[in-house]
């Protein structure tokens, strides 16, 4: 039976934990933890109940920060996490991946690392920067980062990533080797005629539908998609949201036709919630049609982006859905996006927001 | 000469934040260093991770560390002399 929901909370300055009860009307509190590092992205293993926390401190560079006890205490270890002397050296992580025994970290400049033994240490993944395309790979405004790490849940030598802005990238032979897998996502910011490049597009959030692991979702800079054969193929699903861009994405936890979006209005319109009004999209049929759900959430003066790894769903049932702004307020529904409200405020800028559901 | 008196000792100032991260370790550290880099793999030995915190894989110290001893900046083959004191500090850096 669950007895606590956390949401792991990444900002600028440290990692955040607020906890309820499965009932999750009341929340506490917990943080700032990791010395206030800027910690891109926090997430939980649910098969262990470890939480790992990846960022970059101008001072003392990148690292993965680990507690065995829901927060309380933390460690950090950055053994291994580096590229060979002379390359450009591994800034800040942005991505965490428990599963199936491993650790998965995805680090800025673009690349992989695995941990074997908890995030003790670690060892590059050495397959992808030697992708034939990687001297052409282009920095977003984030930078060069490895962003989205979507593991195979039963097969550990599957796995699909997404560069910004090289686009998705798919192994399936435990990182040796990888295929470019971007046919049909658009790069608007090419010349015309050449807007369906084999590589080189912004992926900006890759996630997966449960229990059917060749389903996947994509938000880019350029456009919503869906794939059902593993990324080989791509389709639009933008028709019906009010604009083609944003950051995050999030998979329900139980129904892989349910999904969740929160448009922005535009890269070059200020990239915040459209007209002021914020709203999460879902769909019921893979992005087929779209429910605007906006109960609870400001509908007046609200200037504020989402981040691409700060929206999330937790495992209850009905589901929780939660979001984190680039202003620091935290907002949640119980009731599958329905209906929201504000968990927490005057945080700093999200970077990421997960959910981690224990039994004890 | 002996072994006491052909030891290159000095003496490392660290910050406190880095300590903050290393359970154990302490701002003021007696050493045998007749490098920058011997000083860090000196570190590196007491409290296993210092390396990563200080230097990055170019290898080089991190920008935004600086090594003074005696009032001027050092790089990793820096040499000190014996009895230097040498501070690590934090540059002015965040957001």
């Amino acid at each position: 039976m669950p007895k606590k929901v956390l949401l792991l909370i990444g900002t600028k300055k440290g990692a955040f934990i607020a906890e309820s009860d499965k009932a999750r009307r009341k929340w506490t509190l917990r943080g700032p933890f990791c010395e206030t590092w800027p910690i891109n992205h926090i997430v939980g293993d649910p098969e262990t109940g470890a939480i790992y926390a990846g960022g970059g401190n101008e001072w003392f560079g990148a690292a993965v920060w680990k507690s065995t006890d829901l927060g309380k205490t933390w460690t950090h270890s950055s053994k291994g996490l580096n590229y060979e002397a002379g390359e450009d050296p591994v800034k800040a992580v942005w991505s965490i991946a428990p599963k199936n025994g491993s650790v998965y970290a995805g680090v800025q400049p673009a690349g992989l690392f695995r941990s074997k033994d908890g995030g003790k240490s670690w060892r590059h993944v050495e397959g992808l920067r030697k992708h034939p395309t990687k001297p052409e790979w282009q920095p977003g405004a984030g930078g060069l980062i490895l962003h989205s790490l979507v593991p195979h849940p039963d097969d550990d030598k599957k796995m699909w990533i997404g560069i910004s802005a090289a686009g998705v990238f798919y192994t399936k032979d435990g990182g040796k080797t990888w295929e470019t897998r971007n046919k049909g996502t658009r790069a608007d910011f090419l010349p015309e005629g050449q807007n369906y490049p084999e590589f080189g597009q912004c992926v900006h959030c890759v996630v997966m539908a449960p229990g059917e692991p060749d389903l996947l979702y994509q938000q880019n800079h350029c456009g919503m998609y869906r794939t059902e054969d593993g990324a080989k193929t791509w389709k639009s699903i933008e028709n019906g949201l009010p604009s083609s861009f944003g950051f995050p994405a999030a998979a329900h936890p139980r129904d892989p036709d349910t999904v969740y979006l929160l448009p922005l209005n535009g890269d070059s319109a200020g990239r915040y919630v459209p007209k002021g009004k914020a709203a999460v999209y879902r769909s019921r049929d893979r992005g087929e049609h779209w429910d605007k759900l906006t109960k609870g959430l400001p509908q007046q003066n609200a200037y504020f982006g989402v981040l691409r790894q700060a929206l999330a769903t937790d495992s209850l049932d009905p589901a929780g859905v939660y979001f984190g702004t680039n202003g620091g307020v935290l907002f949640g529904s119980r009731d599958e996006g329905d209906s929201w409200e504000p968990i927490a405020e005057h945080l700093p800028v999200i970077s990421s927001v997960e959910t981690l559901v224990v039994d004890r | 000469m002996s072994a006491t008196e052909s030891a290159n000792t000095i003496i490392v100032r660290l910050p406190a934040i880095l300590v903050d991260l290393f359970p154990g370790s302490r701002r003021r550290v007696e050493m045998n260093a007749a490098t920058v880099e011997e000083m860090v793999d000196e570190l590196e030995r007491l409290w296993p991770g210092m390396r990563d915190r200080l230097c990055d894989s170019t290898p080089a110290i991190r920008r935004h560390i600086n090594v003074f001893i005696d009032g001027d900046k050092a790089k990793l083959d820096t040499k000190i002399s014996r009895g230097a004191e040498v501070f690590v500090l934090t540059a002015i850096s965040g957001g």
